[in-house]
């Protein structure tokens, strides 16, 4: 069915708040460096499903998980495995930007300093070409080391989208990543995802359904915390087999 | 063009009709608003009222004597009219530092982990008990501190720390019965401890969720975390903690006096005895009045105690303000 090799699977996934269960039985596929996209109401379970996939479900109080999330064939629901390794692996870009208190060039710095991932020398260099690649580099060249919470919230975004890829991540997760932002910074985003899509495995989740159709190659219709229907985005958008899909994508919900 | 005519018209009506509740609104406003001003800077005119208070009854010993005088003044002989404030400023410096020193490295800890680390379950269990410990009062610290602490003084630490003594004179130990700077400042850290891990938690909840999450997301660690993003963030309302445990520190009177010997002297180890300024102004105040200055000289102790709070809150507020405003 996919014509990529997949990169995260699920199986028999399910996740609880205290007694709500948020993911009933999730088993998915994810293909390895395409644009994947999570749809479906208000409360369906899309950012829940988005935080298992790197650990960050149980950071919230009284939750559980049971099932598998293999990424690469490794069960990252393993009790042995290394989280910091998981979330390394796989970047988020959350609804709104949070730049860490810092300056700008220390906030892209962050996670090579810390996974050690650069020589010390060459810092100023990977600064510079991660903030290209989110394509904000023209516009804070000449004040890299001016705190990060003086840009505009779409400037902020960009500044998380390459604080987040100087960590070499394989998989970039975002949960409705330009719903805070303007138009045109939200099509600045968009474009940076499509740009990346050829070294980066990215799930989305979306409420915008023309955003959907304009970057997903397979989409994950999800209700009440069950995947109705997975599958390329083409053959969801236009052949759904569902009738819930077919209600929910002609606007009925 | 008959419609927009009448919308005029229902405008202009709506707002002559309304010019009297505008105004009646808008006095109403005013109202409120300088009654509220009133009450709130009732705080403020009791403050420079105690103040003023102080002055004039200190007043008379400061027309024999200047400040300076007294509070460099390292002899109290109150018959022979004698007012040296020396002994007591340094006591209650002593007390009150020794009980931050013990009290800042648990408060921390504890906030750090309560709020970044423990499970509901734990900060559920926790807040209670810190409240139940801020309510009880300073009198049963006291004799806690006279039943538990002195003792505990007496028989492990002076023992424990004598032989440091030669090397740092502050552990010399000429003081054998308990009744110490070491005791009032362990009992005070006791005290001060769930005032300044409340205050100190409530500035911990305020980092957003989101910013921890951030950092997460990159791989950090929990404790990365902490030093990197939460601690910065957060550095200006701990600071600000500490200080108001201080300031408690600093007045802190009954607690202190049961367990701190009340000698005049000039302590230069954590066991000899001291004499706080508080602890003089409750023993002393109403007894002995007939002697000539003596009840103004008590009022000049108080009045030092407030100049030293007040200092301590400026000193405080200059840091705070360079936290703040030094780019993170
Ligand atoms: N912290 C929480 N505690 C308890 N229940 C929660 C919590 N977060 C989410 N839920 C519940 O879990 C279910 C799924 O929520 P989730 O946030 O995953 O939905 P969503 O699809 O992302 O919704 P939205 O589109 O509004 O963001 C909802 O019923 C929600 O009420
Ligand atoms: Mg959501």
């Amino acid at each position: 069915m996919y014509s990529n090799e997949p990169h995260i699977e699920t199986n028999g996934l399910n996740a609880y708040y205290g007694n709500i269960q948020a993911l009933k039985n999730i088993s998915i596929v994810i293909p390895r460096k395409q644009i994947t996209m999570i749809i479906g109401p208000s409360g369906c379970g899309k950012t829940s499903l988005l935080k298992c996939l790197n650990r960050f479900f149980e950071l919230s109080p009284n939750t559980s998980v049971t099932g598998e999330v293999l990424t690469d064939g490794e069960n990252i629901y393993n009790p042995s495995i290394d989280i910091t390794e998981i979330r390394k692996k796989a970047g988020l870009l959350a609804q709104r930007p949070y730049p860490l208190p810092m300056s700008i060039y220390d906030n892209v710095a962050y996670g090579i300093r810390i996974h050690h991932t650069r020589p010390r020398r060459e810092m100023d260099h990977w600064v510079q070409h991660y903030l290209e690649i989110a394509g904000l580099w023209e516009e804070v060249k000449d004040r890299l080391h001016s705190p990060a919470n003086n840009l505009s919230i779409g400037q902020q975004q960009r500044l998380c989208l390459a604080r987040g890829l100087a960590v070499e991540p394989e998989i970039i997760l975002g949960d409705e990543p330009t719903s805070a932002l303007d138009p045109i910074s939200a099509q600045n985003i968009e474009s940076r995802l499509l740009d990346l899509k050829s070294q980066y495995t990215i799930i989305l989740v979306t409420h915008i359904l023309r955003q959907a159709r304009r970057l997903a190659d397979y989409v994950i219709f999800m209700y009440l915390g069950e995947v109705i229907e997975a599958g390329l985005a083409e053959q969801v958008f236009n052949h759904p087999q569902h009738e819930r899909t077919q209600a929910y994508l002609s606007g009925v919900f | 063009m008959s419609k927009v005519l009448t919308n005029n018209q229902t405008i202009s009506n709506v707002h002559r009709n309304n010019q009297p509740i505008t105004q009646k609104r808008n006095r109403l406003d005013k109202i409120v608003h300088n009654s509220l001003l009133a009450i709130s800077s009732l705080p403020i005119l009791f403050a420079l009222a105690i103040f003023l208070a102080l002055w004039f009854r200190a007043y008379p010993i400061l027309q024999v004597h200047s400040f300076i005088e007294l509070i460099s003044g390292t002899v109290w002989k109150p018959l022979k009219g004698l007012f040296g404030f020396y002994p007591f400023i340094v006591g209650t410096g002593w007390v009150t530092l020794v009980a931050i020193i013990i009290a800042v490295p648990i408060c921390i800890l504890t906030t750090l982990y309560l709020s970044e680390y423990a499970g509901v379950w734990a900060q559920r269990l926790v807040k209670p008990i810190l409240d139940l410990l801020a309510a009880i009062p300073s009198v049963v610290y006291g004799v806690w501190g006279i039943l538990v602490i002195v003792p505990m003084v007496k028989n492990y630490a002076v023992p424990l720390f004598q032989p440091l003594g030669n090397v740092f004179p502050i552990f010399m130990s000429k003081n054998p019965t308990g009744y110490s700077i070491l005791a009032g400042g362990l009992v005070l850290a006791v005290m001060i401890t769930p005032f300044i891990i409340s205050i100190a938690y409530e500035v911990l909840q305020t980092v957003p969720a989101g910013l921890r999450q951030a950092s997460l997301a990159l791989g950090t660690t929990r404790w990365q975390t902490i030093k990197y993003v939460v601690l910065p963030v957060s550095s200006g309302g701990i600071f600000a903690s500490v200080v108001l445990g201080c300031s408690r520190a600093l007045g802190e009177t009954m607690a202190v006096l049961m367990v701190v010997g009340n000698m005049v002297q000039i302590p230069h180890s954590i066991f000899d005895s001291a004499y706080p300024l508080p602890a003089l102004i409750a023993n002393n105040y109403g007894e002995m009045m007939s002697i000539p200055m003596y009840d103004s000289a008590l009022m000049t102790g108080a009045l030092i105690l407030m100049v030293m709070i007040l200092i301590l809150n400026i000193f405080s507020v200059l840091i705070l303000r360079h936290i703040l405003i030094e780019p993170h």
